[in-house]
This record gives structure tokens, sequence and C-alpha cells, in this order.
């Protein structure tokens, strides 16, 4: 009698264990290679520079903030929210593989941190650059 | 006993064992003061949905079932802030308003963002009976009543670990799941 409770139990359970598993739908290439496809064709595009992105994102924007204010001069590190001093996982993919692994959140954030940060939106280039420049951070 | 009988019979048992732990979890008594509260014949809570002038936090603070996108997409920035925290009008109106979230953009695509809604408005204090519906918590009533002069002092609030006063889990430890019993308060310094 026991047995035949433990075994749909152990099934459910490991179930249970592997639905928790992150699972990413997409890599950072993929990723970046979707950002790319809607800046390809416009004239005078030649390509994502790691150089741009890196000084992008350590520049100050409007609002006297940057990447930096949150993620820090290091995103292979911890960062730290601004306001609410929550700590913020790595940015940079070395050290945290969960990174630009859904397009959905990539946007999400994109959109509201260029708005903090910024004012504005970022273009197709500037988050292209700084995919790239984050790529090339090691942990 | 046919096998499937068996098996749904299985699958009940193992239900009501994760239904049993999710409850006793979540049943930690949030107020001090309410102990004692419910007398013979009154439903539980009521009467204190005029206590701090109508302005009070609901009971239950955070349901037995709480909605993963909300834990998931509320909890980047700052704790999942229970619902039973403030009335339903303050959720739509923060809800409503994610794009200048506090002097952050905070905004979400419209499918995640109407089942939050749903999810808050429906969990929302059951105990305010006053017309207000601040944005903030700390503007409430019973949060300034409980956070006053005579139970915390004043540097508290300027300790470097609790920064501003929506950071709960600053002292009350397990605010993430919507516990603020007094036996989990522990104040930095």
């Amino acid at each position: 009698m026991l047995r035949k409770f433990y075994a749909p139990g152990l099934a459910l359970m490991a179930v249970a264990g592997f639905a928790t598993q992150p699972a990413f739908a997409e890599t950072p290439d993929e990723i970046l290679a979707s950002i790319r496809k809607e800046v390809a064709g416009t004239s005078g595009f030649q390509g994502f520079s790691a150089a741009h992105g890196e000084s992008f994102f350590r520049a100050k924007h409007g609002n006297e903030l940057s990447c930096t204010s949150c993620h820090t001069e290091n995103p292979a590190g911890p960062g730290k929210h601004n306001k609410t001093g929550k700590t913020i996982k790595p940015l940079a993919p070395s050290a945290n593989a969960e990174r630009f692994t859904s397009r959905k959140k990539v946007d999400k954030w994109f959109k509201r941190n260029c708005n903090d940060v910024l004012d504005r939106v970022c273009t197709a280039q500037e988050q292209g650059d700084v995919i790239t420049y984050l790529l090339t951070v090691k942990n | 006993m046919s096998v499937h009988n068996q098996i749904f019979l299985q699958i009940f048992a193992v239900t009501l064992l994760a239904m049993g732990i999710t409850i006793s979890a979540a049943h930690a008594d949030d107020d001090r003061d309410e102990r004692y509260a419910d007398k013979p014949g009154e439903r539980y809570g009521e009467g204190y949905s005029s206590k701090y002038g109508g302005e009070n936090r609901g009971k239950p603070i955070q349901p037995v079932q709480t909605n993963a996108k909300f834990q998931q997409e509320c909890s980047s920035c700052h704790i999942a802030y229970a619902p039973g925290l403030l009335p339903a009008e303050s959720w739509r109106k923060i809800m409503a308003g994610l794009d200048k979230h506090f002097g952050s953009d905070a905004s979400l695509d419209a499918r995640d963002s109407r089942e939050i809604t749903d999810f808050l408005v429906s969990n929302a204090s059951t105990r305010w009976s006053a017309s207000t519906a601040p944005l903030r918590i700390t503007e409430s009533s019973w949060f300034r009543s409980k956070h006053d002069s005579h139970e915390i002092s004043p540097a508290v609030w300027k300790s470097p670990q609790v920064k501003s006063p929506a950071n709960c889990a600053a002292c009350h430890r397990t605010a993430e799941r919507g516990d603020f019993s007094e036996r989990n308060i522990k104040m930095p310094l």
C-alpha cells in the first residue's frame, strides 16, 4: 500500500522539480541578432560596437544618472537599486546566465531604464552596443 | 477499486498535503493588538473597519493563494507589498500609473498589468472603510499609528540599513512573504 502511494508522489515531486528549473527560451546571441534585424537595413549601420556600448553604459545622461548608478562600474558584480537599495543580480551574462535570455524581459527593462536614465527610449543601435559590451565582460 | 480511482486518490492526497503546508505558513498572526479581538458572535475581524479612521489594513494581509506574476514583477525593485496593506482603489491607481511609479518607469505589458491588478484588487484590504485611497502605504493611518515615535525611535529611520520607510524588510524580516508578526521584527542598531 505504501509503495502504491510512493510512486505517484515521487513522480509528482519530480515533475515539480523540473518545472522550477530555469528554462532559457532564447540565448543572448539570438536576442542580439533580433535587435540587429531592426537596424540592419538602415543606412550607415556598421554593426554593434562593444566600445560604444561601454562608453554609453558609463556615461551620465539626463537626470544625472547612468547605467552604473544601479548596475555599478562592474557589470559582473551585483548592483544596488538607486532608490530602494535592493540588490540587483549581475548584468553580465558571464556572471549571471539568466541575463538576456528573454526578449520580453530585455524590452521591458530597456524601456523602463532608458526612460529613467535618458528620458527617452533607447535606439536599437544603443541596445545592441550595450549588449555587445556586456557579452565581453568577463567574470 | 479501479486503477483510475487509485490514481485519483493518490493525487488528491498529495494535493491535500501541499495545501496543508501552504495554509499553516500563511496563518501567522500579523497584529498583537488584535489577538483577543474577536468576541463571541462577532464575525472575524468585524468592528475593525472603523479603526484608524477607516484606514485599516486587511486581515489577512496576504491571501493564502498568491500570484506568481505579482511575486515576480513586483519584487524586482522592492519587496512585493502584500495586497491587504492598501484598499482596492489605491491598487487601481498605482497600477494605472506604472509608467511614472514614484519617479521610475515600472511599466508592464497590458496582459501582465491586468493579471496583477486583478490579484491586488481582489485581495485588497477588507477593513478599509474610508473613501481615501493613498498611493503610499506609509500615508495610511494604520501605518502612521503603528510606526509613530512611541513605537520607533527616530534614530531607527535614519539608519543606513533602513534607508526608506518603504524598506519593510529592514525590520520586518519576513515581510517578503506578507508576514509582519511582531515576533519576526528585528530593528537594526
